[in-house]
């Protein structure tokens, strides 16, 4: 599925210049679980955008099933991103005025729905993480699990390949931490997904079939 | 979502919005204020001019003013007898009728002036003083001094003679009445018995004004002398707006005669076929009488003074900047405060994009929430404007206007003032009392008529507030990343 040959990302701030990935090499399969844990810094998050073409490689190549992300206009990733790669980040990242269903609903708007079906979408989708009841409620009315819940729906609802988490269960405590990876392992296995998550835990990295360690840009064995 | 999205975070944010449109507002209501009261300024301006010239004069032919000379204008003289053959106590009267400012020209012009290029309608008029000295005279006693007969000289003195005579004098104008839609009287409305026929050209017929009939308790059907002429008055007239423009009007033939100037009028009121053109019809006028004044509507508008012209001048400068401060001044605000709300939404737009979103959709939904906080400042700047546009005509604050007075008060005898119109010499007094070019004041309502211009104007600026800080906001939207859904920025 993936392929990344000599990935690097370098900041350039003033004088200073950060290599947050510096050559990275990586090959993922359809399907995977895969863990990428690291110390802070190490450039876990840089990795994750550039899976998800939401940056590009300052070098190097991403190959998303056969197709160079770091070449594709930006229209066209655009578009990749709408249609099959779901993302789900440390806080969240809910539209706070808008109600659960409506925020999965922004997640199909790109797709040109017709809006009866959006909603009728995002509704099997609220419900399929546990949420049907909390419809019309927006975020400030709901605990951090279930915004997290509604994330994952709003990532989920549009059938993508990859999922992509950067530290999901960040902000929550260890029994919701439980629930949410359930929640995500389910999902995820029953629509057959790509899953990539980002994660300081290292009780999450442990019972992950594969993880990978990101130090200072680099793959550490 | 478009809608549903943009109501809601604009809810969210109602104070910012409110502030926003509240400052749009303020500045779209001063606009249509002040669109508003300089309209009723011109509208008074017209009234004022209107009052003098007659509906639709665009501008008018006068004897260009000659340079002053010694012997000058004609002085009045009027001759009572009171020498010894009279009775004592004999009624005497005299009508003294002056053309007004003492300057005519010849009725041939009013054909050459319609010829001209651009004319539509061109009427001579002519404008007359009549002083009426009416009064009588008692010869005096001479008394002899007792003892004071030597030498044949007389010493006495002369006790209880004198002269007990009123002097009235007032203003006739001789209109055309084969064109009663123009000229002075077209200013007026017949308020009582009827106007003239266009077959009364030479008829001993007058209409009278009507503050003139109630001073002089004059009435239709009543009769009027004027040097002995005796004519009938057929109607009372009253100013729709001002003064009026004379005390009584005749028919022109008849006005010539009384003032001993046939075939001589004093003025020509022209209308122009397009009244935006004025420039080029006052040179085919000069062209076709060359030693005539052209007074257009315009030069005559810059000779009203008095509070009409200094709140017009207002209105103009002092209006027009403030509204346009405060405009730029709300855009400007409007822009800062949309681009401010766009730095605090970088994750929230950021996370849109790494959905997928286009920059297009998320820039259209700052731009959007922009024009509709703008169109919302629009419709209460658009109340504001109207309430104070409404409060300004219901409360109407009386203006004076002053015509004329510019025209100094130097020129010749009788030279009627530098505008050389029917303003100069206006209320000039025989002879002498011309030099005074008395200058004209009336007074009119401020109205602040709002136009439907004025309103799609002000949507006009609604929406190009709303595009403004719509713009501010939506460049720096569109040029956030997708990876800024993983900001620090909350
Ligand atoms: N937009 C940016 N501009 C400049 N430097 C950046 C930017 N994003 C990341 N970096 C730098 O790149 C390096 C890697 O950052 P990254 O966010 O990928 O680390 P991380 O492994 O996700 O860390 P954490 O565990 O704290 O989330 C860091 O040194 C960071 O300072
Ligand atoms: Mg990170």
């Amino acid at each position: 599925m993936y392929e990344l040959t000599g990935v690097t990302r370098r900041y350039t701030r003033g004088k200073g210049v950060v290599d947050a990935l510096a050559g990275v090499d990586l090959t993922i399969t359809a399907g995977d679980y895969l863990v990428i844990k690291g110390p802070t810094g190490g450039g876990k998050s840089t990795l994750l955008q550039m899976l998800g073409g939401l940056d590009r490689p300052t070098s190097g190549s991403v190959l998303l099933d056969g197709v160079d992300l770091a070449k594709l206009p930006e229209a066209r990733l655009t578009r990749l991103r709408s249609e099959k790669i779901g993302f789900v980040f440390q806080s969240f990242n809910l539209i706070p005025t808008l109600t659960a269903q409506e925020n999965v609903e922004t997640a199909l708007v790109p797709l040109g729905l017709k809006p009866k079906e959006r909603r009728e979408l995002a509704a099997e989708a609220l419900t399929s993480v546990g949420l049907g009841e909390r419809l019309g409620h927006v975020p400030s009315e709901l605990s951090g699990g279930q915004q997290q819940r509604v994330a994952i729906a709003r990532a989920l609802v549009k059938k993508p390949q990859v999922l992509l988490a950067d530290e999901p269960t960040g902000n929550l405590d260890e029994t919701t931490r439980d629930e949410i990876m359930d929640v995500l392992q389910t999902r995820c296995k029953e629509d057959g997904l790509t899953f990539i998550m980002v994660t300081h835990d290292s009780h999450l990295a442990k019972h992950a079939p594969r993880a990978i360690t990101l130090r200072k840009g680099k793959l550490a064995a | 979502m478009f809608f549903t999205y943009l109501r809601r975070e604009l809810r969210r944010r109602r104070k910012s919005a409110l502030v926003v449109a509240s400052g749009l507002a303020l500045g779209i209501a001063l606009v249509i204020v002040v669109n508003a009261v300089s309209t009723g300024m011109g509208k008074a301006q017209d009234q004022v001019l209107e009052s003098l010239y007659g509906l639709g004069t665009d501008m008018t032919v006068t004897k260009a003013p000659e340079p002053p000379s010694e012997t000058g204008g004609e002085r009045p003289r009027f001759r009572f007898d009171a020498g010894g053959e009279g009775e004592d106590g004999e009624r005497q009267s005299s009508d003294r009728v002056m053309v007004q400012g003492l300057q005519t020209l010849d009725a041939a012009t009013v054909p050459s002036v319609a010829k001209a290029d651009g004319v539509s309608e061109a009427v001579g008029g002519l404008s007359l003083n009549v002083v009426k000295v009416d009064g009588e005279f008692s010869r005096g006693q001479f008394q002899q001094r007792p003892g004071a007969g030597r030498g044949g000289g007389s010493d006495g003195e002369v006790t209880g003679g004198g002269a007990d005579f009123s002097i009235d004098s007032f203003t006739v104008y001789g209109t055309d009445v084969t064109h009663p839609e123009m000229g002075p009287l077209s200013s007026s409305e017949i308020t009582e018995g009827r106007g003239f026929e266009t077959s009364e050209a030479s008829a001993k017929v007058a209409v009278v004004d009507s503050a003139y009939a109630q001073e002089k308790k004059l009435a239709a059907g009543g009769t009027l002398t004027v040097s002995d002429t005796k004519f009938e008055i057929i109607g009372v007239a009253t100013a729709t707006s001002g003064d009026a423009a004379a005390n009584v009007y005749l028919p022109l033939a008849q006005a010539q005669t009384l003032a001993d100037a046939k075939d001589k009028i004093t003025t020509v009121y022209v209308q122009a076929d397009d009244a935006q053109q004025l420039g080029a019809v006052e040179s085919a006028v000069l062209k076709a009488v060359p030693d005539a004044t052209v007074t257009t509507s315009e030069d005559l508008a810059d000779t009203v003074s008095g509070s009409l012209s200094t709140a017009s001048g207002l209105a103009e400068t002092v209006g027009r900047w403030l509204s346009v401060v405060v405009l730029a001044a709300a855009f400007l605000v409007a822009g800062l405060l949309t681009s401010s709300a766009v730095a605090r939404r970088v994750r929230e737009f950021g996370t849109l994009k790494a959905l997928g979103w286009r920059s297009r959709r998320v820039t259209g939904q700052v731009v959007g929430e922009a024009v509709v906080t703008g169109l919302a400042g629009g419709a209460l700047g658009i109340g504001l404007g109207l309430a104070g546009a409404w409060a300004v005509t219901a409360f109407g604050p009386s203006l004076s206007a002053e015509l004329g007075a510019s025209g100094g008060g130097t020129s010749g005898p009788g030279g009627g003032g530098g505008m050389g119109g029917r303003g100069g010499g206006m209320g000039g007094g025989p002879g002498g009392a011309a030099r005074e070019t008395a200058a004209r004041t009336l007074d009119v309502v401020l109205t602040a008529p709002v136009s439907l211009s004025v309103i799609v104007l002000a949507v006009g600026l609604a929406v190009a507030g709303g595009l403004v800080a719509g713009g501010f906001g939506g460049w720096r939207a569109s040029r956030l990343r997708p990876a800024d859904a993983l900001s620090r920025v909350a």
